[in-house]
């Protein structure tokens, strides 16, 4: 069984870390990440930046809307991911549109650039 | 948790939110910053055993709220104090409502609390002092050692701006759409000036200061308030650019690197990608701002993997952009730097001598026109230019850098070369 762990904190806390306890922290994180890699068993590994980078692609009632800012209804559950080459925010929105529009649901794409990405080692 | 270290972190990000929501019952900014004094000493006391609230700045603003109120009546006589039992117990069921109430008010909270530290009497200094003291929470002695001034002098500094804030009277009334727009574009431009200072050519003495990482958190702040303001996006990326390139603009020596001799490998990447998206997300809304442009400007020099790959037409045409939307000598002095890059020392020169009635006095006029006409070849010219440059420069690091200059315009001379006005 393949398992996603997500990681939730304070973001203005996380932005207020000095770069050293930030370093520290993802030295940490490395290491345990480390011996799971080296065990065939980790995956892809990635740090978001933060959400003021986000944005967020909803259905409309022809097209999809794009707007500033990250997901921020309670209500809908955290269901899925892609990762995504872009060489612009915009061929990342337009994959979101994409994808909206093959989705028969409501369903709302949260675009998050990434500010760490570890491939991992293949394990499907 | 139990970490010291953590209730400091949670302390600093719960700060701005929670002194604004004391501001806006207080009143006042002296009893409003003692009543979260007095809230963050009872969080270190308790957080320790008890770990953590769910929510710190609502705690902070409940606790801080009930410390406020009994300095009032204390200073009014007319009633003793409540038994501290009292207090903490309702803290846990208050602390929810404070936290319902402060949500609707919180950004309007936040943003009158910067804003009452850019009033327009102050002077630029002040709004940025007020602000590390107010809103960012540094010690007066952090702030006074980077604005090479005693401490005592930067408490004078920070309670005479109190003084002028209170005299002038703060707006506590929710602002409406047209005031708050207003507010937004004060604040952003004094988080620019808290970047400034820590981002001055006066660098190697003030490299440690945590003026630019601060600056950057409370633009992004800001940015999480009003996720949709281009300007934000705009004033977030360019500190973002400029801050990346902070390892690379001085040497071992503590000697100025110029931009075109940075090494860029020490330019940090993750800043950079962080910025370029934030630009990205500002462009689509296709409404162009000074802090938007400048971001712009910044990432052509950062998306050039060498100097020789930057694209100065385009930098020139965003700087006539800006010219246009801020017209300003400074911007004009900037963009000859695109010009003479692009067409040569002359065109640049061109640009740059009806500048000399206004800026005079400013140290990168001169600089860059003792370039400019070191490269025609007017040497005596040039060295004049360089001798008013370093008359102005305001740290050491500026005044090395010119000698730089007119040390090689020395040997130049001195090697035989003809002066003369040809490029």
């Amino acid at each position: 069984m393949l398992y996603a762990v997500l990681c939730y904190d304070s973001e203005s806390e996380v932005c207020a870390w000095s770069k050293e306890q930030d370093d520290k922290v993802m030295a940490d994180l490395g290491a345990v990440n480390q011996r799971y890699a080296e065990a065939g068993k980790l995956g892809p590994v990635a740090r978001l930046m933060p959400t003021t980078a986000a944005v967020t692609v909803r259905k409309g009632a022809t097209d999809a809307i794009v707007m500033d800012g990250p997901f921020a209804e309670t209500k809908e559950q955290f269901l899925g991911f892609f990762v995504v080459q872009a060489e612009t925010l915009e061929e990342a929105i337009t994959f979101a549109r994409e994808l909206s529009a093959a989705n028969p649901a409501h369903g709302t794409y949260e675009i998050r650039p990434l500010q760490y990405f570890m491939p991992g080692v293949p394990i499907a | 948790m139990t970490d010291p270290g953590w209730i400091d972190l949670a302390l600093t990000s719960a700060r701005p939110q929670a002194m604004g929501a004391l501001l806006r019952y207080f009143r006042d900014l002296d009893l409003a910053q003692e009543a979260f004094q007095e809230a963050c000493l009872r969080a270190l006391k308790t957080w320790p055993e008890k770990g953590p609230p769910r929510d710190p700045a609502a705690w902070l603003i409940f606790v801080g709220r009930n410390s406020g109120i009994d300095q009032v009546r204390k200073r009014a006589k007319t009633q003793p104090l409540p038994p501290e039992e009292m207090l903490s117990d309702l803290e846990d069921r208050e602390a929810d409502m404070a936290d319902r109430l402060d949500g609707a008010h919180y950004r309007d909270d936040i943003l009158r609390l910067l804003f009452v530290c850019c009033h327009p009497e102050l002077p630029a200094t002040q709004q940025i002092a007020l602000a590390l003291r107010i809103v960012s929470g540094l010690s007066v002695r952090q702030i006074a050692r980077a604005f090479l001034v005693s401490e005592a002098a930067m408490e004078q500094r920070i309670t005479r701006a109190k003084a002028r804030i209170g005299a002038a009277g703060v707006a506590f009334e929710t602002p409406d759409a047209m005031a708050r727009a207003e507010r937004l574009g004060r604040v952003a431009a004094m988080i620019y000036l808290v970047f400034n200072e820590g981002y001055s050519a006066g660098a190697p003495e003030k490299l440690d200061t945590p003026f630019c990482a601060e600056a950057i958190r409370l633009a992004r702040l800001l940015l999480v308030l009003f996720p949709a303001e281009p300007e934000i996006m705009g004033l977030t990326a360019l500190l973002l650019l400029q801050h990346a390139r902070r390892k690379a603009r001085f040497d071992g020596d503590g000697q100025i690197v110029l931009l075109e001799d940075q090494d860029r490998a020490l330019w940090d990447r993750g800043m950079i990608d962080e910025a370029l998206v934030l630009i990205d997300k500002a462009l689509r809304h296709r409404a162009p701002g000074p802090f938007q442009i400048q971001a712009a400007i910044a990432a052509l020099h950062a998306r050039a993997l060498t100097a020789a790959q930057t694209d100065w037409l385009e930098i020139d045409l965003l700087y006539q952009t800006l010219e246009r939307l801020q017209p300003s000598p400074v911007v004009t002095l900037n963009r000859a730097v695109a010009v003479s890059k692009r067409a040569g020392p002359e065109a640049a020169l061109a640009l740059v001598e009806p500048l000399a009635d206004t800026l005079s006095g400013y140290f990168y006029f001169h600089g860059l026109r003792g370039g400019l006409l070191k490269q025609l070849g007017r040497y005596a010219e040039a060295r004049d230019a360089f001798g008013k440059a370093i008359a102005l420069a305001t740290s050491t690091a500026e005044a090395a850098h010119i000698r730089q200059h007119l040390d090689s315009l020395q040997r130049e001379m001195a090697a035989g070369a003809v002066p003369s006005s040809a490029p």
